[in-house]
C-alpha cells in the first residue's frame, strides 16, 4: 500500500495549526515590545518571572498542589482499580463505566457542584448548624482546590491501573503463592511491581491537567491561591501582555516535557511514548 | 467480612463521585433566587428560564455545530493521514507521529494560547469558525491514533488481491481497506465528538461562544439555572452512554451465539 500522498492534507494542517503556533509561542516568549512599537529579542520576561516571588510562588504552589492531588489519587484510586480488576463480579465492566460517567460532564460543572455542598451556607454547614456548630470554611483555601483536583482527575488514575491489572496473567499470582509467598508478599513483590506502568500512566494523566488548571481555582478560590494556569490565562485575556504570557507558557512546556521524559521511562508502551 | 469492606470501599467512592451531581440535580428544582442549600420548595422555573435564555440556546447550537463538523472533518483528514503514515518508512513515520503527539501531550492552555497567537497572526477573527479550526486541530491526532492500530492489524495481501483482481487503488480502498478499519474510524469519530463537547480551555482562547465557555461566564455569578443546565446535560450523557453500552453488550451476546 504505497499511498503517502493522501496524508498530505494532514501534513499541511499540522504545519499550519501545530508547528507554526508553537514557533509563535517561542517568538513571543523571547521578544519584548518597546515603547516605540519595535519588537526586539530579549530574555527580559524570563528574568521577570524568576525574580518575582509572586510568580515563582505560583509555580511552586501549582507543582506542590498537583503533586499532592496526584498522590491522594494514587492512594485512593489504586485500591479501587485493584478491587475492580480482581473482582469476579460479572458486571464489573458496567461498574467501571458508571465510575467514569461523571467525567463526561464538563469539568466546570463538576467543580461547581461542590459549591452547593461545601459553601458557607452549603449542605454540610447547614447540617452542622442544626447542631449549633458554627460554619466551617471549606472553600477558598488550598485544601478545597486539592480536593476538587482529586475529584476531577481520580478516574484518570483508576483507569490505566485497572487496565494493567486486568490484563495481568493470573498464573503469576498462583506461581508466587505456590512458591510460598503470602498474600501481602504476592502483592508487594508481584502485583505492585507489575502494575508500575499503569501507575506512571495514571500519575501523568492526573498531574498534567492538575498542574496547568485554572478553572478549578477560578471557581473554588475566588482569586486567592493563584496557580500558574491562572497567571497565563490572565496575561492573555485580561492584561493582554502576550509576550509575558508566552514566556510563562514556555516555562510550563519545559516542565511538562521533563515530566513526560521521566514518566515515559516507566509508562506502558501504548500511550504517548512516540515523541520522546 | 473482607468482601464487605471491599464493597463498602467501592460504595464510598461511588458516593464521592455522584454526591455532588445528585445534590446539583435536586437543587435544580429549588425555588430560591440564590444558589444555597436552603430548600424553599419545588419549582421548574430554572428550566423555563434556561430555555428562554438566548445565549444558552446559541451556545448549545455552537457546541453541536462545532462538535459534529469538526469531528467529521477530523475523521476524514485523520483517516487519510493514518493510511498515508502507515505506508511510510520508519524515519518519516516516527517524525510525523512525533508531531501528531504534540497537541495530545501539550497542556490545553498551551495549545489554546498557541492557536490564539496563530489566529491573531493570520488576522482570522475569533468566532465559531476559528473555534471550528482549533477543534479540528486537536481532534485529528485522536483519529490517527485510533485508526493506525487497525491498519497494522489489516492483512496487506487482501488489498493486493483486490488490485490483482482488477480493482483500481481508489476502488480497492473504499471497498476493501475502509470497511476493514471501520471500527477504528468510528472510535476516532466518537472520541472526537466527546473531546469537542467537553473542551473548555482551548475554546476559551480560540473563539468561545460554546456551552463550556458560556458556563464559565455564568459560574462567576452563580444562579440556579446552571444546576438545571447541568442536570439536563448529565441526563443526556447518562442515557446515551447506558444505551451505547447495552447495545454493545447485546451485540457481543449475538456474536457469542453465532460462534
Amino acid at each position: 500500500m504505497k499511498n503517502k500522498v493522501i496524508s498530505f492534507p494532514y501534513l499541511v494542517w499540522a504545519l499550519v495549526f501545530t508547528l507554526i503556533p508553537l514557533l509563535l509561542i517561542f517568538y513571543y516568549g523571547f521578544t519584548v515590545e518597546l515603547e516605540s512599537g519595535q519588537i526586539i529579542f530579549s530574555t527580559e520576561n524570563f528574568v521577570k518571572f524568576f525574580s518575582n516571588s509572586a510568580y515563582t510562588n505560583a509555580l511552586i504552589r501549582s507543582l506542590w498542589m498537583a503533586a499532592l492531588a496526584t498522590f491522594i489519587c494514587l492512594i485512593v484510586g489504586y485500591p479501587v482499580a485493584y478491587i475492580l480488576a480482581m473482582s469476579t463480579y460479572k458486571r464489573k465492566g458496567l461498574l467501571l463505566l458508571l465510575l467514569v460517567i461523571p467525567m463526561w460532564m464538563n469539568l466546570l460543572l463538576r467543580t461547581y457542584a461542590w459549591v452547593t455542598i461545601l459553601d458557607d451556607t452549603g449542605l454540610i454547614n447547614t447540617f452542622l448548624g442544626k447542631f449549633g456548630i458554627k460554619p466551617i470554611q471549606f472553600m477558598y483555601n488550598q485544601g478545597s482546590i486539592v480536593f476538587a483536583m482529586v475529584y476531577n482527575f481520580l478516574p484518570f488514575m483508576i483507569l490505566p491501573i485497572n487496565s494493567v491489572l486486568s490484563k495481568m496473567d493470573t498464573s503469576v499470582f498462583e506461581a508466587a503463592h505456590d512458591l510460598g509467598a503470602n498474600k501481602m508478599k504476592v502483592f508487594t513483590k508481584v502485583t505492585l511491581p507489575l502494575s508500575v506502568p499503569g501507575i506512571f500512566s495514571g500519575i501523568t494523566m492526573v498531574f498534567m491537567p492538575a498542574v496547568t488548571t485554572f478553572a478549578i481555582t477560578d471557581i473554588l478560590s475566588g482569586g486567592k491561591n493563584d496557580l500558574i494556569g491562572n497567571i497565563v490565562q490572565r496575561q492573555f485575556r485580561e492584561a493582554f501582555n502576550w509576550h509575558y504570557g508566552a514566556t510563562i507558557s514556555i516555562i510550563l512546556m519545559v516542565l511538562i516535557v521533563i515530566s513526560i521524559i521521566v514518566s515515559s521511562k516507566y509508562e506502558s508502551e501504548d500511550k504517548g511514548g512516540g515523541l520522546f | 467480612m473482607k468482601k464487605f469492606s471491599k464493597s463498602f470501599y467501592i460504595f464510598l467512592i461511588f458516593l464521592f463521585m455522584y454526591a455532588p451531581i445528585i445534590v446539583m440535580m435536586v437543587y435544580s428544582f429549588n425555588d430560591s433566587q440564590v444558589a444555597t442549600a436552603q430548600w424553599k420548595g419545588f419549582t421548574l422555573k430554572w428550566y423555563g428560564e434556561l430555555l428562554e435564555n438566548e445565549r444558552a440556546i446559541s451556545a448549545l447550537q455552537t457546541t453541536v455545530f462545532v462538535a459534529i463538523t469538526s469531528s467529521l472533518i477530523a475523521t476524514v483528514i485523520g483517516t487519510m493521514a493514518a493510511i498515508g503514515i502507515h505506508s511510510m518508512k520508519r524515519f518519516s513515520k516516527n517524525t510525523i507521529m512525533g508531531i501528531t503527539y504534540i497537541p495530545v501531550l501539550s497542556p490545553d492552555i498551551v495549545t489554546g494560547v498557541s492557536l490564539m497567537l496563530l489566529f491573531t497572526f493570520l488576522r482570522i477573527p475569533l468566532n465559531k469558525y476559528s473555534l471550528l479550526l482549533s477543534h479540528i486541530t486537536f481532534n485529528i491526532p485522536y483519529v490517527i491514533i485510533s485508526v493506525l492500530p487497525k491498519l497494522t492489524q489489516f492483512n496487506k495481501n487482501i488489498y493486493e488481491v483486490a488490485l490483482d483482481l482488477g480493482a483500481k487503488p481508489f476502488y480497492a480502498y473504499t471497498k476493501v481497506v475502509i470497511p476493514e478499519i471501520m471500527p477504528g474510524i468510528v472510535t476516532g469519530f466518537l472520541l472526537a465528538i466527546t473531546l469537542s463537547v467537553d473542551d473548555f480551555v482551548i475554546s476559551l482562547f480560540t473563539g468561545g461562544g460554546n456551552l463550556s465557555t458560556f458556563i464559565y461566564s455564568q459560574i462567576k455569578r452563580p444562579n440556579p439555572s446552571i444546576n438545571a443546565l447541568s442536570t439536563l446535560l448529565f441526563a443526556a450523557i447518562f442515557i446515551m452512554l447506558v444505551v451505547v453500552n447495552f447495545s454493545s453488550v447485546k451485540k457481543e451476546q449475538k456474536v457469542e451465539k453465532i460462534i
